[in-house]
């Protein structure tokens, strides 16, 4: 076995010669406890700093630790990089890591035919077979044929490396993903480097543990240079990226970057309350860390009181931001109909997560655009934004912080768990280039109180004169009893509820006028559009690309805006003879494309628990376009 | 044994007081109060504009926020900001609004619906994280704005609209809820007692702290003389115990009874009998609850119904741990945006 060498980017020593690709997908599974979320995390950094364009997806159980070898306990996190620009993370793996039985029955099917299998031989014991429900063991029963495999003694072969460091057993097995990354980074001609320093870094007061997964890691690199199997040892060029300063980000990051970035643009102290639910919590933990800038976090007692506390905060002239999922939703659509009839900049943000009930609570879906748009009492106009990529969900928070102080609105934005965890690298931006954000009511400070109505409105946005407390002789009550137009009073006449009902809806409507038109990739007309919005712009981009490849003319539109709908919508979607509309629910934005516009859209819709897959949609895009 | 009064904090530490000296009436607004005649809300209304103006308090920093119910319309009545929020909910408002504006004079006003029914919880949490609201609970023991249930504060097997044959739940006691989740200040008081009211609000006003206020409030609609047994002018003397930090705990006309401590509780003792040196003198400031829910338990006909400040001690707010923190990471910390964009690492694309 290797000890520490100081060769750390190898493509000699094998027999193997290399090959060069476009694009390859990896897939890691294995035992929630095996540490595949880290593995995949690393090779994702590699590949970064090598220069590829990569996405990744990791998908993992609600539970924390399932039975270990059990179907439930499985985790894994595919990435795919490329030497061109990328949108998904790839449909169908061409290399399969599968850390034990288990992993392996639960996503040999994803692999593509004569796909590549890395498997950790050493876990394909009786007891593990039969936790994975196989009747023979697939390694000698022939089952496999048809793939590639490199069978490797994976926790034999680590704790070997490690074998004179006296670790326990325990921890001597655990180094077993550092081989197995080891293993992939020969395979994929990855520079160990990265690693090995961050390695330095996260171990670094543990000297022994930080020891033995760099010897794990080594070991592993060297174990593939053995490797005899055909076109395995594979080199993807770098991508090229549009020029500048790149790191990579998750949507939930980039929901916390967008909200500090945002609290610094507007000059307001953020407020964020919430109550920890998957996928959203990461968000409340990581701003929690940033105490630095002011943030106030408040883990609330629950979904209510989160929301309640983020329209304190709004009404007293803080940020106020809550965060959540679809149940958290279902929770505070009371107190969210109270932001809309006190009419407060309140921000929203919903991690979408399958339904319903608890549903799949680890698992993506765009089901909550009906719940947003309509889940509450009475008529509730508010607005709604969706982001499309990890990325875009910094500046789509931008976006909501803009509307909602510019129309004096909550906003609700929508994200989901594919965009929470979802890596890709993203071009920093540049905090000094980016738009101010106003806050009107700065401007009310001075204001005379004769002239002072809290229900006045701005005669464009139509936009109350809100004011926190604090000014003098500008006292006023607020609330949640309809309100007597210009005055605020309370009132219950027939005509004046017609009037508040027409012109929250108005108010919304406006905010059309003062967002971008709606964007058409291919022919300005013709046979077919595919209309499509929020996190599945990656897929349906792809799709899209690969039928126009298959010869086939097809206009692609995504929506980031969802109410109101960009003001081109209508002319849009009029302008071709079919309408296709992808979702990873059962047909929400069509039933609102309808029910807007008359048009006879169709749906291709899939609630699987899994992001929209690009490989499905193009056959159905040819489809129609054949038709 | 005299203890000493419990410490309270100067004034304007606490309040944010008014340039000029205000009058009761600076503190009310013009819209019409739409309470029944004879309900107890007009009298907390009356004593809370004294108090404020007992304190100076400046309007514009003092927001009322409420939940739903009779006694939620209240924020109306003041000439201060306000918020008629949903029911039940009002503790999470005012807790977001505090911790974000510290210059402002935040009350709670809600019911026994409101707060220990619907918004049960948010009472619960608001009060155990010390966050410095002020809760009034206007206690009348039934449902008087949707005409005449029974509320979680009903007596068992009380006959009320929805319980023709009477309850079959007990009631909550709202002091012991309150000292279950070690609230720092903890206070009864009465509408029909003016000047003990005006004191205690002003108390609560004055305490660094979530305050926790439970007001006797007839509802002479639908729940009328729901305390009158011992309320009533008549009576109080001998069955209510009105609670003095330091002072021993007499009652009774001629202060001639004493609560001490038994067996199993508290017991009355003949102030001028041979148990006399064991009557208890009251200490709010004892930081274990365990006294002040032995009074809290203290019920009509068995005992005396306490009145007063029955806890109040001082340890910092929910806002003093938050800002302090703030303060220490923006001293320790780089808090440059840019940076942070940046995350842990970055790599050029040329």
């Amino acid at each position: 076995m290797t000890t520490t060498s100081t060769q750390t980017n190898g493509s000699g020593g094998s027999g193997v010669p290399i090959q060069e690709r476009d694009r390859v997908t990896v897939r890691f599974a294995g035992d929630s406890g095996d540490g595949m979320q880290l593995a995949g995390n690393r090779f994702a950094d590699a590949t970064a700093i090598f220069g590829n364009d990569f996405s990744t997806l990791p998908d993992f159980p609600a539970e924390i630790r399932a039975p270990a070898g059990s179907l439930a306990g499985v985790s894994s996190f595919q990435i795919s990089f490329s030497k061109h620009q990328i949108f998904t993370p790839g449909d169908e793996p061409d290399t399969l890591v599968a850390m034990n039985p288990a992993a392996l029955k639960s996503h040999l099917s994803a692999l593509t035919k004569g796909g590549l299998l890395v498997i950790n031989e050493d876990a394909f014991t009786s007891g593990n077979l039969k936790k994975a429900n196989y009747p023979s063991n697939p390694l000698s029963d022939g089952s496999l044929d048809g793939y590639r495999i490199i069978k490797a003694p994976i926790t034999t072969a680590a704790v070997a490396a490690v074998d004179d460091l006296g670790l326990t057993n325990q921890n001597a097995e655990r180094t077993k993903n550092f081989f197995a990354l080891g293993l992939v980074y020969w395979l994929y001609d990855r520079d160990l480097q990265p690693t090995l320093d961050w390695i330095d870094q996260r171990f670094g007061r543990l000297p022994n543990i930080a020891e033995a997964n760099r010897r794990a890691l080594f070991a592993g690199h060297a174990y593939g240079e053995t490797t005899e199997i055909a076109d395995a040892h594979v080199r993807v060029p770098p991508a090229v990226l549009t020029p500048g300063e790149y790191r990579t980000i998750t949507g939930n990051q980039a929901l916390v970057l967008g909200l500090i970035t945002a609290s610094h643009l507007t000059d307001l102290e953020l407020f964020y309350g919430s109550y920890p639910i998957t996928p959203a919590s990461d968000v409340l933990v990581e701003l929690a860390a940033l105490r630095e800038f002011g943030v106030r976090t408040f883990q609330a007692e629950d979904e209510i009181s989160a929301i309640g506390t983020a329209i304190g905060a709004a009404y007293g002239g803080a940020l106020g931001v809550t965060g959540t999922s679809g149940p958290g939703i279902a929770l505070k659509s009371e107190a969210l109909n109270l932001a809309v009839m006190t009419e407060l900049p309140l921000i929203v943000l919903d991690v979408q997560r399958s339904g319903p009930s608890t549903g799949m609570p680890t698992k993506t879906e765009q089901t909550d655009l009906l719940q947003v748009m309509f889940g509450r009492n009475g008529e509730s106009p508010l607005c709604v934004l969706a982001a499309k990529t990890p990325g875009d969900c910094f500046y789509m928070v931008l976006e909501a912080v803009r509307l909602a102080y510019q129309f004096v609105t909550p906003v609700v934005l929508l994200s989901d768990t594919y965009l929470a965890n979802t890596a890709e690298p993203w071009p920093v931006p540049d905090v000094t280039q980016l738009d101010m954000i106003d806050v009107p009511y700065r401007k009310l400070e001075h204001v005379d109180p004769e002239e002072f109505e809290p229900y006045k409105r701005d005669p464009d946005t139509l936009a109350r004169m809100f004011i926190p407390p604090g000014q003098p002789d500008l006292q006023h009550r607020i609330g949640g009893l309809e309100k007597s137009d210009i005055t605020g009073d309370v009132a219950y006449s027939p005509e004046n509820h017609q009037r508040m009902t027409d012109l929250r809806a108005e108010k919304i409507q406006r905010i059309a006028n003062f967002i971008p038109e709606v964007e058409v990739d291919g022919p300005e007309t013709g046979d077919l559009l595919v209309l499509s919005w929020g996190s599945t712009y990656g897929a349906v981009f792809t799709a899209v690309n690969d039928a126009r490849d298959a010869g086939h003319e097809v206009a692609h539109a995504h929506l980031q805006y969802m109410n109101p709908f960009p003001r081109n919508l209508g002319d849009v979607v009029s302008r071709y003879k079919k309408v296709l509309i992808p979702e990873a629910n059962t047909g929400q934005l069509r039933m609102l494309i309808r029910a807007n516009f008359l048009v006879d859209a169709q749906g291709y819709n899939e609630v699987t628990g899994q992001p929209l897959s690009a490989r499905l949609l193009t056959e159905r895009i040819k489809q129609i376009a054949s038709e | 044994m005299v203890l000493q009064t419990p410490p309270l904090e100067p004034v304007e530490s606490i309040i944010p007081l008014a340039d000029e000296d205000l009058k009761r009436k600076d503190y009310a607004s013009d819209v019409d109060t739409r309470w029944c005649p004879g309900c107890g809300d007009y009298s907390v209304l009356a004593q809370m504009q004294r108090a404020l103006s007992n304190l100076n308090v400046a309007p514009e920093k003092m927001v009322f926020v409420s939940g739903i119910g009779c006694s939620s319309r209240f924020p109306y009545y003041m000439n201060t900001y306000g918020m008629h929020s949903i029911h039940g909910r009002a503790p999470t408002i005012a807790s977001g609004l505090k911790l974000s504006r510290p210059d402002l004079m935040v009350f709670v006003i809600t019911g026994d619906g409101d707060a220990l029914s619907i918004g049960g919880n948010h009472l619960l949490h608001v009060l155990r994280r010390n966050v410095d609201v002020k809760i009034f609970l206007f206690n009348n023991r039934i449902y008087g704005l949707t005409k005449g249930q029974y509320s979680p504060t009903s007596e068992l097997g009380k006959v009320t609209k929805s319980s023709p044959i009477g309850t079959t739940e007990r009631p909550l006691n709202p002091l012991s809820v309150a000292l279950a989740s070690e609230a720092t200040f903890v206070a009864r008081s009465f509408d029909t007692d003016p000047q003990h009211l005006t004191a205690t609000i002003e108390r609560a006003a004055r305490h660094h702290g979530a305050a926790f206020v439970e007001i006797l409030q007839n509802c002479n609609i639908f729940n009328d003389r729901a305390f009158g047994d011992y309320t009533d002018r008549d009576v109080r003397d001998e069955r209510l115990l009105y609670l003095e930090h330091g002072e021993p705990m007499l009652f009774g006309e001629n202060k001639d009874k004493g609560l001490a401590v038994s067996a199993t509780g508290l017991r009355v003792v003949d102030a001028n009998g041979p148990d006399a040196g064991l009557i208890l003198h009251h200490d709010a400031t004892r930081p274990s609850p365990d006294v002040h829910q032995l009074l809290a338990r203290c019920q009509y006909p068995e005992m005396p119904v306490p009145m007063g400040v029955i806890r109040q001690v001082t340890t910092p707010t929910y806002g003093d741990y938050l800002d302090s923190q703030i303060e220490v990471a923006k001293f320790k910390n780089r808090h440059d945006v840019t940076q942070l964009l940046k995350g842990r690492s970055t790599w050029q694309v040329e």
